[in-house]
């Protein structure tokens, strides 16, 4: 199918961005990458009046180093995201995690922000910006505010942007080079969307465990911080026993429901099975 | 509200301006308004790679860019890559080992192939099948195409020393 109508828009800055946002508030939807919007457009399950690209905004287009975060501007594509080395230095979990991000070809145009902003449950940023105490910069007419991960996603496709605001960049806590991350995730073959997901990531001192940030994805309505799975291990030294009460405590936490592509049960194993790999994987780096 | 758009871009070389609806798909451009019809459409939602051109160099879906949105875009799509009466390497090496059957998806596959190629020119099967996830075939069973494009690497670099 073709997209319903709509008009068109390509502001070449960020504060005609917000001028334009705020003249048509709700009609109005951003376009980035459009590699989540274009085929919804497509299939004529969005139905914007007003697109408004930001492909104009070079200002937009950043990765740089702001105190304790790494902040990336909503133009950044996640292909440059992926092979920065900005971005391999300071949130090594990010990097890694784009991999998984749609195909090479959408993460050629594709955004980190974009990604966010569109929220889907089975998508693996969303919970890196949990398991990376990200804040998420909204930009509108009124000003700026900044707002924490755990509070920016809502629900399936559905975040706290309210109408008039763009994401306009995300800022990542940046890890310590002493700090472990791993990100796993199980789908039916090939590149295509996961089952299930988790993103990990963990410090230690002295054997003992000092912090750990746990979020899982594909296994509800939104990307979910396993709060009680990081306290299980939190310290301790990370024995096989405390690894097994952090599963527990994930496979508690979730609330999967099934499909065609596994059942709820399978996913609720699945979260745990993953809690477990990753602090394998992330122990072994 | 919904007033067409002007839009400037190189395809293949060629500089070509235009006035579209903004609904109006990169793909859709390309095909209809343009005539280049080698590009096709398949799913046109992202998933299949039949439509897949290089934007600005690098391998994009035509179906989910906007014409309006690509403005000022450099675009190469299939037709740029055989001469008259010479096929590119890549072209002949799909040829020669029988990398399609019915051809729909293969102008994706092809471009697909010549980004890869372009910046690794040397890549082992691993690299080769990754890269290919970008485009489905429903034909071949993928065999003879990781086959053409190893062979198409092998040809390329032995033009390159020549």
């Amino acid at each position: 199918m073709k997209p319903a109508p709509f008009s068109f828009v390509a502001p070449e800055s960020l504060d005609e961005v917000i001028q334009t946002l705020a003249a048509h508030g709700d009609d109005a939807r951003i376009l980035a990458g459009g590699q989540s919007l274009v085929p919804l457009m497509n299939l004529r399950l969005a139905r914007p009046e007003v697109l408004v690209s930001i492909n104009r905004c070079d200002e937009l287009d950043y990765t740089r180093l702001s105190g304790d975060r790494l902040v990336v501007g909503a133009l950044v594509r996640q292909i440059d995201a992926e092979t920065s080395p900005l971005v391999g230095a300071e949130c090594p979990l990010l990097a890694t995690a784009l991999r998984y991000v749609g195909l090479p070809a959408t993460r050629n145009r594709g955004t980190v922000c974009g990604s966010l902003a569109h929220c889907d449950p089975l998508a693996e940023l969303p919970a890196v910006a949990l398991a990376l105490d990200a804040e998420l910069v909204l930009t509108s007419s009124a000003g700026e505010r900044r707002v924490p991960a755990h509070d920016f996603f809502v629900a399936e496709m559905t975040t706290c942007i309210e109408p008039g605001e763009i994401v306009s960049a995300v800022a990542f806590k940046r890890q310590d080079p002493s700090e472990r991350s791993a990100l796993r995730e199980v789908s039916n073959g090939g590149n295509v969307f996961p089952v299930g997901g988790v993103a990990l990531r963990w410090a230690s001192a002295d054997g003992t465990c000092t912090m750990a940030r746990i979020a899982a994805f594909g296994v509800g309505s939104v990307a979910q911080r396993l709060i009680d799975a990081e306290e299980a291990l939190v310290g301790t030294d990370l024995s096989p026993e405390a690894i097994a009460a952090s599963v527990a405590a994930a496979r508690n936490a979730v609330n999967p429901t099934g499909d065609m592509h596994a059942d709820a049960e399978y996913r609720r194993h699945l979260v745990g099975v993953l809690v477990e790999r990753c602090l394998a994987e992330g122990a072994s780096e | 509200m919904t007033e067409d758009c002007e839009v400037t871009v190189t395809v293949n070389g060629r500089r070509h301006h235009s006035r579209v609806e903004p609904r109006r798909l990169l793909v859709d451009y390309l095909r209809h308004d343009l005539g280049l019809t080698g590009t096709h459409i398949g799913c046109e939602q992202g998933v299949c790679g039949a439509c897949t051109v290089l934007l600005d160099g690098r391998t994009a879906r035509s179906c989910l860019h906007f014409a309006v949105a690509v403005d000022g875009s450099e675009i190469r799509t299939v037709e740029d890559l055989a001469e008259v009466d010479q096929l590119h390497p890549i072209q002949e090496m799909f040829h020669q080992k029988h990398a399609l059957q019915c051809g729909f998806c293969t102008p994706g596959f092809l471009l697909t192939t010549l980004e890869l190629l372009e910046s690794t020119p040397d890549p082992d099967e691993a690299t080769i099948r990754e890269t290919l996830m970008n485009n489905v075939c429903r034909c071949t069973g993928y065999a003879n195409i990781v086959d053409a494009v190893a062979e198409a690497a092998v040809e390329l670099r032995r033009g390159h020393q020549s």
